[in-house]
């Protein structure tokens, strides 16, 4: 099998972060700011990236603007010719800070949106104030004309919201707005209990998005992520495993993807030991589910095989105990049975509350 | 808003979306926020006359002449073309 090369890294600058959003897609195991690799280190690996054939660098964290080298980090890897992209929540940029990044070479922002007011969105990230912070950083990213990306992260609680999200993308100038809804994965699957949209609210948003996207068309671009417990076929994951992009942690592990370290079988590579090439050609964890080989039945004699490539591994570990079968999202998978048990609770509940995203365990 | 192109429209790529060559893959390709597209020769030979100076219709006339082809055919392609690209905003107009 000949391996491409990635396009894409996702730098997980740090997992600091004034927020606290129980969907985050970083690790249950945050990783702490003294094993955070160094400003030359991150250098060194866009460098790296860059020979390899990466062309799209996504700075993220965590939030990445908690790196008070943020703007070093940039500059060098717009002079690379990497296409830059910020994903932020807002919090932590300032005026002088967007100066430094824009002189710095900085392409392009993706803000996240918690929900459409301050009441929802501060209770969702776990801070308060944040809501009115990022508008204002927001309104300063559209008046200063920087392209501009809405990721709107949807769940059960603010689904109802969608109309006023979209009209709050096309006020702040956004070109593209994603409408992500939760994949539950680490802090998502401790909340989904929460977080689960119904069965209404998903036949709901995929109209929504499809109407929107034909009057706003020329105006604002939808990227539409749908909820994929309810998907009769899963998600191509990362668009199979170790064939587009990577991903590098605060502290320099390299995985196919931000969740991929719930697969505690494999060992995955660090950029302080190993050169980023080896670990994308060479490595076990990069190899371990590339191309179709590895799969079993169904997928293995499925005419979708390299459409939806098996569909997610770390779903197929959390929900079916196996991380080489296929998703069970998939209505062809024998575990599929589990997706339907957990849909039938999917009903609107009480709040239970979240467990929050934190380094501290005892603060929940 | 429709996305057709009439002949006195100026249409520009707009800032964080460039043409840029991938030197590991020896090919060039539009970059735009959180997206690579290949481009082949044609699509070359478009996108760098979309500079925000020339009208859609002096663009369509000057490809019909530098590859000798009707100005029609030009045309469909082309408009088929930009229009997918302003449809995800990665090509914009002035007037």
């Amino acid at each position: 099998m000949s391996i491409a090369p990635p396009i894409a890294l996702l730098a997980e600058l740090t997992h600091r972060c004034p927020l606290s959003c129980p969907y985050c897609s970083n690790p249950v195991e945050l990783e702490r700011k003294e094993t955070e690799l160094d400003t030359d280190t991150w250098k060194d690996v866009f460098s790296q990236a860059y020979d390899l054939g990466v062309l799209q660098l996504h700075l993220s964290g965590g939030e990445p603007a908690s790196r008070r080298d943020l703007e070093d980090l940039t500059r060098h890897a717009a002079q690379l010719g990497l296409y830059t992209n910020l994903i932020t929540s807002g919090v932590g940029l300032t005026p002088k800070r967007l100066d430094r990044l824009e002189d710095a070479g900085l392409d392009h922002i993706q803000l996240s949106l918690q929900g459409t007011n301050a009441a929802l969105a501060d209770r969702i990230g776990g801070y308060r104030g944040g809501f009115d912070r990022k508008m204002k950083i927001a309104r300063e990213i559209r008046d200063r004309g920087i392209p501009l990306t809405l990721n709107a992260v949807m769940h059960s609680q603010n689904l109802d919201d969608l109309d006023r999200t979209i009209e709050m993308a096309v006020e702040l100038g956004a070109r593209r707005l994603e409408v992500a809804c939760v994949q539950f994965h680490g802090w998502a699957l401790k909340n989904r209990h929460n977080l689960m949209p119904s069965f209404e609210q998903t036949l709901a948003v995929k109209k929504t998005v499809a109407k929107a996207a034909q009057q706003l068309q020329g105006v604002l671009a939808f990227d539409f992520v749908p909820p994929d417990y309810y998907a009769d076929y899963p998600k191509a994951c990362m668009g199979g495993w170790g064939s587009t992009g990577l991903n590098v942690t605060p502290n320099g592990t390299v995985l196919p993807c931000h969740a991929a370290q719930t697969l505690s079988h494999l060992h995955f590579d660090s950029v302080r030991n190993r050169h980023l090439s080896d670990i994308w050609y060479d490595s076990t964890a990069f190899n371990a589910y590339r191309g179709t080989d590895w799969m079993p039945e169904p997928c293995k004699s499925c005419d979708r095989k390299e459409v939806d490539f098996g569909g997610c591994r770390c779903q197929a570990l959390a929900l079916a105990g196996d991380a080489s079968a296929t998703d069970p999202v998939c209505q062809k998978s024998p575990e599929h049975a589990r997706i339907k048990a957990i849909l039938q609770n999917a009903s609107p509940q009480e709040d239970r509350g979240f467990v929050y995203r934190t380094l501290d365990p005892t603060r929940t | 808003m429709t996305l057709v192109f009439s002949a006195s429209d100026r249409p520009y790529l707009p800032r964080g979306v460039r043409i840029q060559r991938d030197a590991v893959r020896d090919r060039t390709v539009l970059m735009a926020p959180e997206k690579v597209i290949e481009l082949d020769d044609i699509g070359v030979a478009i996108l760098s006359r979309v500079d925000g100076q020339a009208r859609f219709g002096d663009i369509i006339a000057v490809l019909a002449a530098t590859f000798g082809a009707p100005a029609e055919t030009i045309e469909k392609d082309v408009q088929q073309f930009l229009q997918t690209l302003r449809g995800r905003l990665y090509v914009m107009v002035k007037p």
